[in-house]
């Protein structure tokens, strides 16, 4: 069940965004990648979940290769990310953004959905449970049926961990949870993350609030000029010397 | 060989105007990211503005350029402003659907005004063609092909070498920047939607005498002229040029070759090919697999 | 009270020939149906995936063509000849959906366009096949079994089926898991295919069965008219599609079907004030004034003045750009 990349370089129009970059998710761990700005945490994310072909390298979950196939099929594998900018479905409610979600959660087809009526309304109805248990779980039971495109910036950004959690990740990748989030949202969304593990999933997250990482993390990461400079817990990290020559003067503090 | 002679002398007075078409929407489609249906339409009212100032004023044919030129400039402002300018920020459907609205407006409107049957333009020049060796060209074709490089320079000239076109070239790089440096974006985008259009209603008034004119006639103007901005690459002042030429070629080429009746294919054929080999569009920024 | 509304309804259209029992109005509602039924396919891909084809007329054509030539040259009998149509209107769907896998917006629109005028020029050229201009005439009436549906009435019956048709798969459709991919894959691509929407898969899906449906109205159209010419690729039947359902109200249901009534009962009944010529200019001023007033259509705008819940300004931008 473990998430591994092993060698894994990317490069565009010159640029060598990741120059062999190697690592394992730990099952049931809470993993952070941070780095300064630049350093690839983004760019490792889109390779890892397929919205980027690497140049090099290999990624592998349970073992079985993910490189190469679509996003869609690597969240059929139970892979799956969010976004660093906001991302819902801007004109769906809340609710429907949710079982929109929730596509991995049957396999009805083309044919099912014009014939087989009674095992579909059973299907649907199974569904918006999911959704309002899901919707209850980040704490949006409130704006259920409003607009998500409409709902405060923190608000979306719930929807969006709404909309990974439907697709029953096994392993679940957040692109900056924290960014641009009052102190007290971080929070929640610490604790949601949290109880998302005890729930079974791996997490890796990208963050530069570094007291939301080191206050959450098993496992952290850090990437600079596209390769891993060190891996530890945060402790052994928070006193790593090149980490800290990596950040020299740069700290991402808290809002 | 000689009638392959023929056929590229012949190609390259069609190119030409082909070519004044393409410049034109590779600006508008690719500074003001509009997707121009209504361009054939501007093109169609370059020929009957011909139409009326060489039949009806009996000026001479620069003059009917001219006045093509400015129907053209004067209509395509008054779109921009009216139409194009509040929806700016909208997406692209919307936009799209306004120009459909706009396209289906003026060639009815040009039908009820002008009716259905097809006008031949009169025009100056000696009938009898020029013939040159193995090419025989009509004077009118000449003068077209002369005219149409003269324009095609000034695009250039002014797209280049003028402080508008320094304006409309930072504008289509980096928006933002260049609001941010004083550009003003709105003036640019009126200016560009305005000399495209002109470009297209001067294309319409060459080719108009050299064919005729009837109020359909910008339907395959605009698929040409989409065809020629997909082969050049959007925004690409050289590559609509090169790419016009090249379609006229292609069409006399094909329609002596292979069949006439299909002549008007090889711009649709482009347009299949090459956005068939060129998997990402323009629009998608990311490089994705699948 | 909405039950009733539409069993009422339902009440009205089974029993229409005997009400307005006029033929010209029976006309008016058998092409009312036919353009329903394309309506109702071109809202799947334009009102769902949020892809406008502007060359739908090509499927209708498809349909049109291979139904009049199956019975007319190979003298098929209609139904399976009806068959043949979906079918391959619905291939020629999968091609252009295929073909434009990597193409959005504009692109997917000019590459649309551009099938429309290909096969448009096949059909004018291919004289052999298609008897060029001078199209397909004498095109046999429909059979049922030893019946004849050659009056106007059981071919409104046949139309009507085929509106019914059209609207349970649009409808099942739309409310399945399926219709949320395609919802999805307009509203935000990328998190789409990130929560396992197959983006391909359901863009061709979508095309497929949008082509489907306009065969399945070119057929109806073909055995209505009994002739076909390569006239069926003229423009203006795509546009009057697009003004359907956009006037309509795209991505409801009730949109197109609202659209199709109003705009073939509209050019009849003002067919006597006015050209077609004025009709159309009309068309492209009405398109214009509907975005910048009633850019939802005008479904969508009734449901809302009734509910009393407006949702935010519609048209203005998508995170895709």
């Amino acid at each position: 069940m473990t998430l591994a990349i092993s060698e894994l370089a990317v490069s565009f129009g010159g640029v060598t965004a990741l120059d062999g970059v190697s690592f394992a998710v730990r099952p049931g761990s809470i993993t952070s990648v941070i780095g300064p700005n630049g350093a690839g945490k983004t760019t490792a994310f889109n390779a890892i979940t397929g919205f980027l072909r690497p140049t090099a390298g290999r990624i592998t979950y349970d073992g079985a290769a993910l490189t190469g196939l679509r996003p869609s099929a690597i969240a059929r594998r139970g892979i799956v990310r969010t976004f660093q900018r906001t991302s819902v479905f801007p004109s769906l409610s809340v609710a429907d953004n949710v079982l929109t979600g929730l596509h991995l959660s049957s396999n009805a087809g083309f044919l099912d959905v014009l014939v087989r009526r009674r095992w579909l309304v059973l299907e649907e109805s199974s569904l918006h449970a999911d959704v309002d248990e899901i919707i209850a779980f980040v704490g949006l039971g409130h704006r259920r049926d409003e607009m998500a495109s409409a709902l405060p910036y923190g608000e979306q950004r719930l929807v969006e961990l709404a909309l990974a959690l439907a697709a029953r990740p096994r392993v679940l990748l957040l692109d900056e949870p924290g960014a641009g989030m009052t102190g007290a949202e971080k929070t929640v969304v610490s604790g949601l993350i949290r109880k998302v593990r005890d729930q079974g999933v791996t997490i890796l997250l990208v963050e530069h609030d570094m007291r939301m990482v080191m206050g959450i993390s098993d496992t952290v990461i850090v990437l600079n000029h596209g390769r891993v400079i060190a891996e530890g817990t945060p402790g052994e990290i928070q006193a790593h010397p090149d980490v800290i020559r990596a950040y020299l003067g740069a700290t991402s503090g808290p809002a | 060989m000689e009638t392959l002679l023929q056929h590229l002398v012949n190609g390259l007075v069609l190119g030409g105007t082909y070519a004044l078409l393409g410049i034109g929407l590779t600006l508008i489609f690719g500074l003001m990211s509009v997707v121009n249906f209504a361009h054939g339409e501007f093109y169609t009212l370059g020929a009957y503005a011909a139409f009326a100032a060489l039949a009806l004023a009996g000026l001479p044919f620069v003059a009917a350029l001219l006045a093509a030129i400015a129907a053209g400039a004067l209509l395509g402002a008054l779109c921009e402003r009216a139409l194009l300018r509040p929806l700016r920020g909208h997406s692209i459907d919307t936009i799209m659907l306004v120009m459909i609205g706009v396209w289906i407006a003026m060639q009815n409107g040009e039908l009820l005004v002008w009716g259905g049957v097809a006008k031949s333009i009169p025009h100056p020049f000696p009938t009898a063609p020029l013939v040159m060796g193995p090419v025989a060209i009509a004077p009118l074709r000449i003068i077209v092909l002369v005219l149409a490089v003269g324009l095609i320079g000034s695009a250039w000239l002014l797209v280049h070498q003028t402080k508008l076109g320094r304006a409309m070239r930072a504008t289509f790089q980096d928006r933002d920047t260049a609001a941010l440096m004083g550009v003003s974006i709105g003036r640019v985008h009126a200016a560009t939607f305005a000399f495209g259009s002109a470009l297209a209603a001067a294309a319409g008034a060459l080719l108009g005498p050299v064919f005729l004119a009837y109020p359909s006639m910008g339907d395959l103007a605009s698929l040409k002229a989409f065809s020629v901005v997909i082969l050049g690459g959007l925004g690409n002042l050289t590559g609509a040029t090169i790419g016009g030429l090249l379609l006229g070629i292609a069409e006399e080429l094909g329609a002596g070759y292979i069949s006439s009746g299909y002549r008007d294919a090889v711009g649709f054929v482009i347009i299949i090919a090459v956005l068939l080999l060129r998997p990402s569009g323009l629009f998608a920024r990311q490089e994705r697999i699948g | 009270m909405m039950a009733l509304g539409r069993g009422l309804l339902a009440a009205a259209l089974l029993t229409l020939p005997f009400w307005l029992a006029d033929p010209y109005y029976l006309h008016i509602a058998i092409m009312a149906g036919i353009f329903a039924v394309l309506a109702l396919s071109l809202n799947l891909l334009l009102g769902y995936t949020g892809q406008l084809s502007l060359g739908h007329a090509a499927f209708f054509g498809i349909g049109a063509y291979t139904s009049a030539l199956l019975t007319l040259t190979l003298e098929w009998s209609f139904w399976p000849a009806l068959a043949a149509a979906i079918a391959l209107a619905g291939a020629a769907g999968w091609f252009i959906g295929r073909l434009s896998l990597k193409l959005r917006g504009a692109y997917f629109v000019l590459v649309t366009i551009s099938f429309a005028g290909v096969i448009s020029q096949v059909s004018v050229n291919w004289i052999e096949l298609t008897n060029g201009p001078l199209g397909l005439p004498g095109v046999p009436a429909p059979e049922l079994g030893p019946w004849s549906l050659r009056t106007k009435t059981a071919y409104y019956y046949l139309v009507l089926a085929a509106v019914a048709l059209s609207y349970v798969v649009s409808r099942r459709l739309v409310g399945s898991r399926i219709g949320r991919a395609f919802v999805a894959l307009r509203e935000n691509e990328a998190l789409a295919e990130s929560i396992g929407v197959d983006v391909t898969h359901y863009l061709v899906l979508a095309a497929v069965v949008s082509a489907a449906m306009a065969g399945l109205g070119g057929s109806l159209y073909a055995h209505y008219t009994r002739f076909v010419s390569p006239e069926v690729f003229l423009f203006s039947y795509t546009v009057t599609m697009v003004i359907m359902v956009v006037a309509g109200g795209k991505g409801t249901l009730a949109g197109p079907l609202v659209g199709a009534v109003l705009f073939t009962a509209l050019p009849e009944a003002l067919r006597l004030a006015a050209s077609w010529q004025w009709q159309m200019l009309a068309y492209g001023l009405l398109l214009i004034l509907l975005v910048f007033f009633l850019p939802r259509g005008i479904v969508p705008q009734v449901v809302a003045s009734f509910s009393g819940h407006p949702r935010s300004a519609p048209g203005s931008k998508t995170p895709l750009q």
